[in-house]
């Protein structure tokens, strides 16, 4: 099992619909949030494109994170879920510092905080609260060692990129282009 | 216009519009995490050679204020923390890859170590004192015996404690000015440096302070080097290491650092010390005072400054 996202930029319209379930779903403080959409603009006029991405936690197979954590509260879970242990986190900052992504913060009870790619609902076998309510249907989640999933078909057939590689993070959220 | 990002629906405290997570907590306990390194590391090394009765100030007068020094670096990493009251996590495991939890154990190594130093040393301070607790003097007894072995750990300990403070930001590969092998060895050296022009003011013996100003003029020299290596480093690397550099070659950074840091802290006291080897009378504490103050504004340079530095927006 390796879960991962799949983001189609060119069907998203940047609603933010995304933003909202998962702070809904999820609980997280006013202020606060777990995922969010860039808009990005290329290019000089008359030549301008827009990309259009929302960005999260990227539950990275190499994550930089979970290897500075001191105390272990940074770990991975079954289908490499990047999960932390709210007991064990003494609030360090290590791990936000560590993240290229900014995908962490501090929750206002002192733990840090980020994407669990929803696995509570993961475990009732239903998808991320954001990609069950994107009104685009640009979001797909599922697992890639199945090659015959959704996500890995879509990887297949279209051409994609992920963010920062360079980093060398492996990051599991992936933008079709 | 060529490109222009703009995020919304992201407004994170600490986070946005720049990483700010770490505040003067960190920076302060690099500096006195060093500074506490470079004087342990003196008075081990001239325990080990034998010369404690030519330097007393380096090998105990100087030690005294390891245990303050360390006591407040604690105090502030523990400030910096959000979760406070579940820092003793820290101590119930051992994660080799991660620098701040090696950090974490070798405080834990290092403090009482150095309180039992200082404890041994105690009845320079007060000759005739007469300890109320029995354990106390039993410490005192036990440390005067195995002062040699205790040395050897204490200047192990000592140069990972130094080394660690640069560690602990070179690992996150994240933040591109961080990401760099030379920062643990110039933290090093830096904190060699503190300690050594700290030995250098207390001293009153004539031998004493010139051989510390040798010592600090050399590694003003190894640190200079390591300075020039950092940036040479960021310049023949890739885009997000350049942008970093820029940050000191023209950015914001630009004066606190080359002023701030390399003339001030390293080039003025360096002419100070040649001069006052050279005779002229010139007040110890000016050059040492530079070469503290240069070093703790270093610290804070280098944290604010890898925090802005990213590799995505």
């Amino acid at each position: 099992m390796r879960y991962a996202m799949v983001i189609d930029t060119k069907k998203c319209v940047g609603c933010s619909d995304c933003v909202v379930a998962c702070q809904n779903e999820n609980r997280v403080p006013i202020g606060y949030c777990r995922d969010w959409v860039i808009e990005h603009a290329k290019g000089a006029f008359p030549n301008v494109s827009i990309e259009l991405r929302s960005e999260r936690c990227n539950h990275c197979e190499n994550s930089p994170c979970v290897r500075c954590c001191p105390t272990g509260a940074s770990h991975y879970e079954e289908g490499g879920l990047v999960m932390v242990d709210r007991g064990a986190c003494i609030g360090c900052g290590a791990c936000v510092q560590s993240c290229p992504y900014n995908a962490r913060f501090s929750h206002p009870e002192g733990y840090v905080d980020k994407c669990s790619f929803c696995n509570h609902r993961l475990k009732e076998g239903k998808s991320p609260s954001c990609v069950s309510v994107c009104p685009t249907n640009c979001m797909y989640f599922g697992d890639l060692n199945d090659s015959e999933s959704q996500v890995s078909q879509l990887l297949k057939n279209r051409d994609w990129k992920v963010l920062a590689p360079e980093v060398g993070t492996k990051p599991q959220v992936y933008y079709l282009i | 216009m060529n490109e222009e990002i703009l995020i919304s629906g992201r407004m994170n405290p600490h986070i946005d519009p720049t990483l700010g997570i770490w505040g003067w907590e960190i920076p302060l306990y690099l500096f006195l995490g060093g500074l506490a390194a470079g004087i342990l590391f003196f008075a081990s090394l001239y325990t080990l050679l034998g010369r404690e009765k030519e330097l007393p100030t380096a090998v105990r007068k100087a030690t005294f204020l390891v245990p303050i020094i360390l006591i407040v670096g604690l105090g502030a990493l523990f400030l910096d923390l959000k979760n406070k009251l579940y820092f003793w996590q820290l101590y119930t495991t051992i994660r080799i890859e991660s620098p701040m939890s090696w950090g974490a154990w070798i405080l834990m190594l290092i403090t009482p170590l150095s309180m039992a130093w200082c404890l041994s040393y105690w009845r320079d301070l007060a000759p005739g004192w007469k300890y109320k607790l029995e354990w106390l003097e039993y410490i005192e007894k036990l440390v005067n015996k195995y002062r040699k072995p205790m040395a050897w750990i204490l200047i192990v300990s000592s140069v990972i404690l130094g080394i660690y403070t640069g560690i602990l930001l070179s690992a996150f590969n994240a933040r591109p000015l961080w990401n760099t092998s030379i920062l643990g060895p110039l933290f090093l050296v830096s904190g060699l440096s503190t300690g050594a022009a700290t030995i250098m003011w207390l001293s009153k013996e004539q031998l004493e302070r010139s051989l510390f100003s040798k010592i600090d003029l050399l590694l003003i020299g190894i640190e200079v080097f390591f300075i020039i290596h950092l940036f040479m480093g960021f310049m023949a690397s890739n885009a997000a290491q350049i942008e970093a550099a820029g940050l000191f070659l023209g950015g914001a950074y630009t004066l606190p650092f080359w002023i701030g840091v390399v003339v001030l802290g390293l080039i003025v006291p360096a002419i100070l010390e040649i001069m006052e080897l050279r005779g002229r009378k010139i007040p110890v504490a000016i050059p040492a005072l530079l070469i503290l103050f240069g070093g703790l504004i270093f610290r804070f340079i280098m944290v604010d400054a890898g925090q802005i530095s990213s590799y995505l927006y």
